[in-house]
Formats: structure tokens, sequence, C-alpha cells
């Protein structure tokens, strides 16, 4: 027995271990043969194009019951070329005008329309040439009267191996019997590997043409850990992917419990677990995985990649995109950040001996007002559409933030002058980045609503480290007293004036930092969507005051390496 | 024949649902509909022609309307082309 290996891309995660099923696609490429009877040629594509669509119609509503509305869109993309005029009369043109039979008439006009988009640099608009081949495949199987492969009618648990699953294919799987599929092309995007994680089945795509000398029936092991597909497994690999497979399949079972769960920590205290985002399409990802908020849009994804600034309705639909989707859950979003590591091109910013240091954020934002006036009018239009928080990056003095904030209320003014819908309950909060705001919190927080510490900046700017610099990546200390005590210093400063405190930074989403942070009282936690599950399982498991005691003396060692190995040992007693 | 330039700002581009849109109100007005970026045109009622221009955001297109309606067809779809969201 000989156990391979091919490497791939793991596209939705998980173990998997069945019997392969291989499908091997031919394709069938139709000779140019003159059409006998153009008529009933032509006759014959219509009939094609009808049962096709009598198909897609089916699997559409099969999907939409299944996945929702937003997968079964790919359906009406489906339906869409088949009603497309150019690809009809092209056919119609190619058996009437070049007098060829029906097959080879598809297949020609189809092919000019799949050359062009795999060419394109879109990888989305690239996919929509699978979508071209499936559908002409379909109406092909129809043409010649082959039964389309059913993926369907399994009857037994398999992982399907093939070169590519069309959208049509992953929308028939049985779930009951497919238990994970490999494919030897696509990418993390392609819509295999996004129904793969809407079916919440294990995938490897990607994992070359290799693949397809696997034969049907042998015992296959999807490990999307280590991105790789064994092929006859030895019986200690076999054993131990079946163990791992069942801690991962319970611990999933318990995270996805708790997506719509409140983070209540043992003794009864509730923090609020928000996700930080950088463009629109996080946002459902976001919600499914359980963020009761979005704690962090960078709106900088809207004046990156361009090489203009984003105009005011440009940005409005953006935000309102994004509060519309959250509805009533809060949305926090930050002007403008750019500067030090974030470059606009456009702007031909001058260099700077410092640009960590320098003009940045805010501070670029209140030199170049118009800017940040359509920023804010963008922000005040669409505050209407759902629960908008404004947030403003970088401030190192109390005058930036009440300029910031007058500049806000000037504008407010304007729109409303103008007849524009603007929400009056908009909370308006700064970020903590800056030990001078950090220290004298107190003097800040009865101007803002909300303080949010942004703890990539704050430890930069205590550790006078740029983070950049590999030698000194031992500066980059989250867990050091002098930070703790900091964040402490906001959050005390914050409850006197009965403000909230937010934390947009990676320190957020530490399994080894939530625990004091949670001790010492932060509000709420924002971090990547993917890190939500699991720290909200931790928080629930831990007890606020127990960690409050634990928080205080952490404060009292000298070092990080102690803090840590103190929480290490404190998680484990808890366990 | 009139035209005018538009550009894209769907931050996501111009893919399956922003296409589907244009070209169903595309094929609601009786002139002809032509679509042109970088150096390629593309029938504004077919959705694959108009894939094949590989619209992404910030795309720069000329629309060009010919025929009955035109003037309305030309703002109405430039509409379209700048306030789609996907």
């Amino acid at each position: 027995m000989n156990t391979t290996t091919y490497k791939g891309i793991g596209a939705s995660p998980g173990i998997a271990i069945a019997n392969a099923i291989v499908i091997h696609d031919e394709v069938f490429i139709p000779e140019a043969i003159q059409a006998k009877d153009k008529e009933a040629s032509w006759e014959r594509v219509q009939q094609a194009f009808t049962a096709a669509e009598q198909d897609i119609q089916t699997i559409y509503e099969h999907t939409k019951a299944k996945l929702g509305d937003k997968k079964a869109e790919i359906f009406e993309g489906h339906l869409m070329i088949l009603d497309d005029p150019d690809l009809l009369e092209g056919i119609q043109a190619s058996i009437e005008e070049d007098g060829y039979e029906a097959e080879y008439a598809l297949h020609a006009t189809a092919q000019q329309f799949i050359s062009i988009l795999s060419e394109m640099d879109d990888e989305i608009l690239r996919e929509r040439a699978t979508d071209v081949k499936d559908i002409t495949n379909r109406i092909m199987s129809h043409l010649r009267g082959v039964k389309h492969i059913d993926l369907s009618s399994l009857q037994e648990e398999c992982i399907i191996v093939a070169r590519d699953l069309t959208p049509s294919d992953t929308a028939l799987l049985d779930v009951n019997y497919v238990k994970g599929f490999v494919t030897a092309m696509g990418s993390r995007t392609s819509h295999s590997a996004i129904m793969a994680r809407s079916l919440e089945i294990p995938a490897i795509v990607g994992a070359g043409e290799a693949v397809m000398s696997i034969e049907t029936g042998v015992t296959l092991i999807i490990n999307t850990d280590q991105q790789e597909v064994i092929v006859q497994p030895d019986s200690s690999v076999l054993e131990e992917m079946t163990s791992k497979q069942q801690m991962f399949i319970q611990h999933k079972e318990q995270l996805a419990k708790l997506v719509n769960q409140p983070t209540i920590s043992k003794d009864g205290s509730q923090v609020e677990l928000a996700a930080n985002i950088g463009k629109l399409e996080d946002i459902d990802r976001a919600i499914s995985l359980g963020a009761e908020g979005i704690g962090l849009f960078r709106s900088e994804f809207l004046y990156m990649g361009k090489t203009s600034l984003p105009t005011e309705e440009e940005q409005y639909s953006s935000y309102r995109y994004a509060l519309q989707k959250m509805g009533t859950k809060p949305v926090v979003i930050r002007t403008l950040d750019i500067g030090g590591d974030k470059e606009l091109p456009y702007l031909s910013l001058p260099k700077e001996d410092n640009p960590f240091l320098g003009l940045r954020a805010l501070r670029f934002c209140l030199v170049n007002q118009d800017l940040f006036r359509t920023q804010l009018r963008a922000l005040l239009r669409a505050s209407v559409h759902g629960n908008l928080k404004i947030m403003f990056p970088m401030i190192a003095v109390l005058e930036e933030l009440l300029q910031a904030k007058q500049i806000l209320a000037e504008e407010k003014q304007k729109l409303i002058d103008e007849d524009i819908a603007v929400n009056d309950h908009i909370e308006v909060g700064m970020m903590v980045e800056i030990p001078s705001v950090a220290v004298s919190a107190d003097l800040f927080a009865p101007h803002v609503d909300f303080f949010s510490i942004g703890t990539n900046d704050l430890i930069q700017y205590t550790m006078a480290a740029d983070r950049m610099n590999e030698t000194l990546a031992y500066l980059y200390q989250p867990l050091h007293p002098s930070i703790l005590r900091l964040v402490k210093m906001v959050i005390d400063a914050a409850n006197k004036e009965g403000k909230w405190v937010g934390m947009c930074g990676e320190m957020a989403g530490d399994s080894l930092a939530a625990p004091l942070l949670l001790g010492i009282g932060l509000h709420e936690f924002s971090m990547s969507a993917s890190s939500i599950l699991s720290t909200k399982e931790q928080l629930m498991n831990l007890n606020k005051t127990e960690w409050t005691t634990h928080a205080e003396h952490a404060m009292t060692l000298a070092q990080s390496e102690q803090i840590v190995q103190y929480v290490q040992l404190h998680l484990t007693s808890n366990e | 024949m009139i035209s005018q330039t538009f550009t894209i700002i769907n931050p996501t581009g111009f893919h399956v649902r922003p296409t589907k849109t244009f070209v169903q109100l595309a094929s609601s007005f009786p002139c002809k509909i032509t679509l042109h970026c970088n150096g390629k045109k593309a029938n504004g009622k077919s959705s694959l022609s108009m894939l094949t221009l590989g619209l992404t955001t910030n795309s720069e297109v000329l629309l060009e309307t010919d025929g009955d309606q035109e003037q309305e067809a030309l703002k109405a779809l430039g509409e379209v082309l700048t306030s789609l969201h996907d």
C-alpha cells in the first residue's frame, strides 16, 4: 500500500475521511461538421436551451431552499446566460450563415466568451468562465441526449475528486454522503470553495492535475489544517486523523452554539464581541461568526488601491450598505487613518523621516479639511440607516479632538440647513493609541461617548519601538505591565464618566490577553471575525471577579514573560 | 447617437448582479446600447458581452446609445453604472 500526499488550498476547514469517487469529466469537443438541415439544427438548439433552463430552475429552487437566496444567485446568473441575446444570436448565425451543425455552433460560440473571460485579471470575472462552461455543458448534454453526472443520487459516503466542480454540481451535492471534496483547479474564492464553506464540508482546492490519478474507491483523508489530501493512509495515520476529526467536530459544534449567545462571564458580567472589518464583503462573515457589532470599520479601504479620492456619494453608499447590513447593531467607523505605513500614492504626500510620528490619521485630516469634511458628510448622511458611531484616530491632545468635533458639528448643521436627514444620536468617540491620551484619559472622557484602544500603535508608542523593525520585535509586548496599566487607566477614567471602552487591536482576540482585559473591565472586544467564537467561548468560561484579582497582580509583575506565565498558570487551573 | 463617460464605483467591481440589473434595464429600451472600455466594446443588452469588458471598480466606461429614446436610455443607464452595489 502506497500512501501519497497532495498539497492544495484548504478552502473549507475540517477533516474528512472516506472513499474517493473520482469524476473524470471527459470534455466533449464536437467536430466542425456542416448541418444536414439548418432549420432542424436551430430547432434542436432552442429545445436544448429550454431543457437546460428547466434544469437550472430546479437547481435554483433547490439551492434557495437549502442554502438561501444569496447562494442561489449564481443560478440567476446561469439563467441570465441562457437568456443572452449575443449567445443565442451567435449560435444562430453559426448555423444559418456558416452552416455548422448545432453542437459545433454551440461549442464555437460559447468558446469565444469562455476564452475571453478565463483570461481576465479579476478573479471573480474569471470565475464567470466556469459558469459559461457549466451552462454550455448542460446545453450540450441535452443536445446530445447524454445524461449529466448526478451528484445528488449518491448512495454511500465519499469524497469527490474532480478537476473542478461546477456551481450546479456543488449545489446538488448531498452532504449526507459527500464528506468532502478535492479539486485539481480552483482557489479560495472559486465557486466550489465558497460552496464548500456554506455546506460546511472540508475541501481542498487547487491540488493540481495529479489528483486526477487517484482511483475511485481508495481511502482519502482531507486535512485542511495541513492543507493536504492523504491517499491510502496507513492505520496509524488513519487512527490519528479519526480522533482529530472527532475533536474538531465536537469543538465546532460547541462553538456554533455560541453564535447568538451573549458573552457573559461565569459570574454574570457581559461584554460585547465585535468584528474589525476592512471591506464590505467581510460583513456577512462577521455576522455569521457571531459579531455583535462592527467595532472597527477601517474606512481606508475606500481610499486605497485607487487613483483618486473617493467621492462623497461613493463613501455614503458604502457606509449606508454597512449600516443597513448590521441593522440595529453598532458600527464604529473610523475616519481616514492614512500615513505611517499606509500611503495613498495619488495624494503624493511628502516623505517624512519618522512617518509614524508624522502627519498621519486625524492630524492629516485636520490639515486637509476638504477631504475630511467630505468623509464626515458621507458619514452623517449614512447615519440615518443604522447605528453609526464615529471614531477619530490618533489623537494626542484635547485640541485635536475638539477641533474634529467642531468640524463634525459644522457639517451636521450644513446638512440640516440643506434639509438632509441626519441621525441625532450618533456616538462620537476616539481611539486611544498615544500614551498622552491614556495617562490623561480622565481629561478626555467628558468630551467623548466612548474610547477604543488601538493596541498596535499604543504598544509601539509606549515602547518607542517601530513595529516594522524586526530587530525590535521583542519590544512588541502586549502583556507588559505598562500596557495593562495604561488600559486600566483608560477604563477607570471612562467608568467615572459612564462611558464605554472598546479595544480594536490584535490584543483583544489574544487568548492570553483577553482574560486580563475582562478582569480590568473592558466593555467591548473587537477582533478579526475568525477569532470571535473562540474568544467568546473562552470568556464565557472565566470568572470576571477572579480575573480582576489576577489582573491586579499581573500589573505588579515587572516583565511580560512573568505575566504570560502567570496567566497560563491560572488558565490551566481554570480548566 | 449620443455618448457619455462614466466611472464604475461599485467597490466590488461589476459582476453578475450589477450586470443583470444593467442588462434588464438596457433591454427595456428600443435603441442600440453599446459600452466601450479599454479598447473593447460590448452590447449593453447582453450580459456575456458585458462581462467580457472586465469592468472593475474605477473602470471608465463610454456608454453609447443610438436610436429611439437614446436620451432617456443614456441617463437611466448612466445612473445604474455609477450607483450599483453588489
